[in-house]
């Protein structure tokens, strides 16, 4: 057992569930029905990704915890997901804003993971990475066309950039334990995808007449448990059953 | 066009001809004005019902007690989206526009299903809508595929093959809760003794007394009439009540061997009046969400617009 | 709201297995085809019914005149053998 294998795979479960969680708030919400189905499909990728790491955790830690009690019955502090997965959903193009950075990020990410000498993450991220290259997609067509579409989407778009442009550099930032599983070829190496991703997110921003927003302010902590207010709400939301009344079958 | 050629009456016999040969009439047919209108309205309420029918469900996506319970109800509520874009796409083919047929449900002039004018209090609700409601909801629809307009029947065939999902997962999710603590097994009864009605009022008016029906069934846009659907639904979910163990909040309940069916209490049609005409204790919400829904989404639906047209001029350059 | 002017629509064709024709599913609105492509994906092959999607702009779809009145109004039982109450047969053997 491998103390910061189960870490890694927790911290990968927690990006995708709150994130997910975060992107359900649409799925009546959005500009018009079409979009309302496509991000649901998102947010259930998500969950399901989540699913799989919090059950990979679940069997390594092998303390009788399943992978919902990992979701549902640990506090804000113990969840180690990045910030940008938890600010609230904001408007369209803040969303899309954030998928833009993140996705980029996670298509980089999870080309490199499906090598993973971990046969089991391999797997995960093989399945990951079809999806991802799909909201790519998605998410950089919709800052071209809001970026470039009229006055109003155009400042909409630039304005969500700048809203989340300081929660980007965590994306990039290695704990401990992951650099002992990056040595051992677990776990993929975050620093060194900065200048692509970057390049690529530039390419996109140029395409939708954007400004890059200034590297001027930064907020780090998620890995840490150290989070933004939001998540504690969005925490006792999700886990109401679960802890109102513990210990039964759902 | 050569239909001058014959009058409105022979037009309308022939029509009729095809309908009663069991025959599909298609987009492009001839069809009486009153045919078109008719099933407009109809499709559309339909259309409506399951848009604003994500919203009860949706209530509890955030709150969904597990993961897996979570992307159940996500992919259902989905789905109920999905079920609207069937609708309207089928709807759309008689030359109305979706717009249109959202401006109508804003201001009231379309209605949706009224019991998604009801709450959803309890996690036990979700069990119980996807269940009861759903199954309704099929009882009607499975008779609908053979709806005599060509894109509603199609549309139909779609949607039965995905709701017998929807019921499944209600009734697995109450079965659990039956079988639980006696908190879940109260939370059960709860959502039965709240949903059980407004279910049996799904099916509408008393077959006397519906507005629409018998010219419908003439038409063969409706196959089979409320009392019958609605008596179909009950035969078909007694014994699922109790093999729950759950109690039907009508005491007068009750088998009857002659007939080989169940008889019931009579529903409360002031109820259902009162909801129907604006006071459910939902009515105001849904329809001001979907509103607010498509007002927020203006803008991005307007840039979509103009960076397609700037990109139609950037080509002709 | 009602000056809006709505997205295109678009009709969706989906082939549901290798071998087979795309079949007619049903419309949807997006900006362009390729957006069109992206959301019959996800609107109409939620249970991988696809292996591939076409989308055409319902506006450049030519179709052919089916309702000419004259084709509808030609008598619908000129063909009486085709219908089964065409054929008497004994009660004997009733139910057929």
């Amino acid at each position: 057992m491998s103390q910061p294998l189960i870490d890694y795979c927790i911290a990968q479960g927690d990006d995708a569930l709150i994130f997910g969680q975060r992107m359900t708030e649409w799925c009546y919400s959005a500009p018009f029905l079409e979009e309302d189905l496509a991000l649901a499909n998102v947010a259930l990728d998500l969950i399901g990704r989540a699913q799989m790491f919090y059950q990979y955790a679940a069997e390594l830690a092998d303390d009788g915890r399943s992978a919902d009690d990992i979701a549902f019955l640990r506090d804000a502090r113990s969840y180690t997901n990045l910030l940008i997965n938890e600010l609230p959903r904001g408007d369209f193009a803040f969303s899309m804003a954030r998928f833009l950075l993140v996705d980029t990020f996670n298509v980089l990410y999870l080309e490199q993971l499906v090598n993973s000498s971990d046969s089991r993450i391999a797997a995960i991220a093989a399945k990951a990475i079809k999806e991802s290259r799909y909201h790519l997609r998605r998410s950089r067509d919709w800052v071209v066309r809001l970026g470039d579409g009229t006055e109003e989407s155009h400042q909409r778009m630039q304005k969500g950039l700048e809203e989340v442009w300081g929660y980007h550099k965590e994306l990039f930032i290695e704990t401990a334990g992951e650099r002992e599983l990056i040595a051992s070829g677990v776990a993929v190496d975050r620093e060194a995808l900065y200048s692509t991703w970057s390049k690529q997110i530039d390419t996109v921003l140029a395409e939708a007449t954007l400004q890059r927003p200034e590297d001027g302010w930064k907020v780090v902590g998620g890995r840490d448990g150290i989070h933004t207010e939001h998540l504690g709400h969005m925490l006792s939301e999700m886990q109401y059953l679960q802890r109102s009344y513990p210990g039964v079958e759902w | 066009m050569s239909q001058f050629k014959y009058s409105e009456q022979q037009l309308e016999k022939a029509f009729q001809a095809r309908v009663d040969a069991e025959q599909k009439i298609e987009p492009k047919d001839w069809m009486p004005e009153a045919y078109r209108k008719n099933l407009i309205r109809q499709m559309s309420q339909h259309a409506h019902s399951e848009v604003i029918g994500m919203q009860p469900e949706g209530n509890w996506i955030s709150r969904a007690p597990t993961l897996r319970r979570k992307m159940v109800l996500l992919a259902k509520v989905q789905d109920e989206g999905g079920h609207a874009l069937y609708l309207y796409s089928a709807t759309e083919t008689l030359g109305v526009t979706r717009d249109e047929l959202i401006e109508a449900l804003h201001d009231g002039r379309a209605k949706y299903a009224s019991i998604f004018n009801y709450p959803s209090l309890s996690w036990a609700d979700i069990g119980a809508i996807g269940w009861l409601v759903d199954g309704a909801a099929i009882v009607n629809q499975i008779t609908l595929q053979r709806t005599s307009y060509g894109p509603y029947a199609r549309a139909m065939v779609r949607i039965c093959k995905e709701e017998s999902f929807h019921q499944r997962q209600g009734y697995e999710s109450l079965m659990v809760l039956a079988n639980g603590s006696p908190e879940q097994k109260a939370m059960a009864q709860d959502a039965l003794n709240r949903w059980w009605w407004p279910a049996l009022m799904m099916f509408g008016p008393h077959d006397g007394e519906s507005a629409h029906s018998a010219q419908s069934m003439k038409w063969k846009i409706k196959r089979k009439s409320n009392d019958e659907l609605r008596q179909a639904f009950i035969d078909q979910t007694m014994p699922q009540i109790e093999f729950l163990g759950l109690t039907v909040p009508d005491p007068e309940m009750k088998w009857n061997e002659q007939r080989g069916s169940y008889d019931h209490g009579e529903i409360d049609w002031d109820e259902f009046q009162r909801v129907i005409n604006g006071d459910g204790p939902c009515n105001r919400d849904r329809i001001e969400h979907h509103k607010k829904a498509h007002a927020e989404g203006a803008w991005v639906r307007d840039a979509l617009r103009a960076y397609e047209s700037k990109k139609r001029q950037r080509l002709a350059a | 709201m009602s000056s809006e002017q709505q997205l295109k629509l678009f009709e969706v064709f989906v082939r549901s297995k290798r071998g087979l024709d795309h079949k007619h599913v049903g419309s949807l609105h997006a900006e362009d085809a390729e957006q069109a492509l992206e959301y019959a994906r996800d609107c109409y092959t939620r249970r991988s019914e696809g292996v591939s999607i076409w989308v055409v702009n319902s506006s450049d779809i030519v179709a052919s005149q089916e309702e000419d009145a004259e084709s509808f109004y030609d008598p619908m039982d000129d063909k009486p053998y085709r219908h089964a109450t065409h054929y008497q047969l004994p009660d004997a053997v009733n139910n057929m």
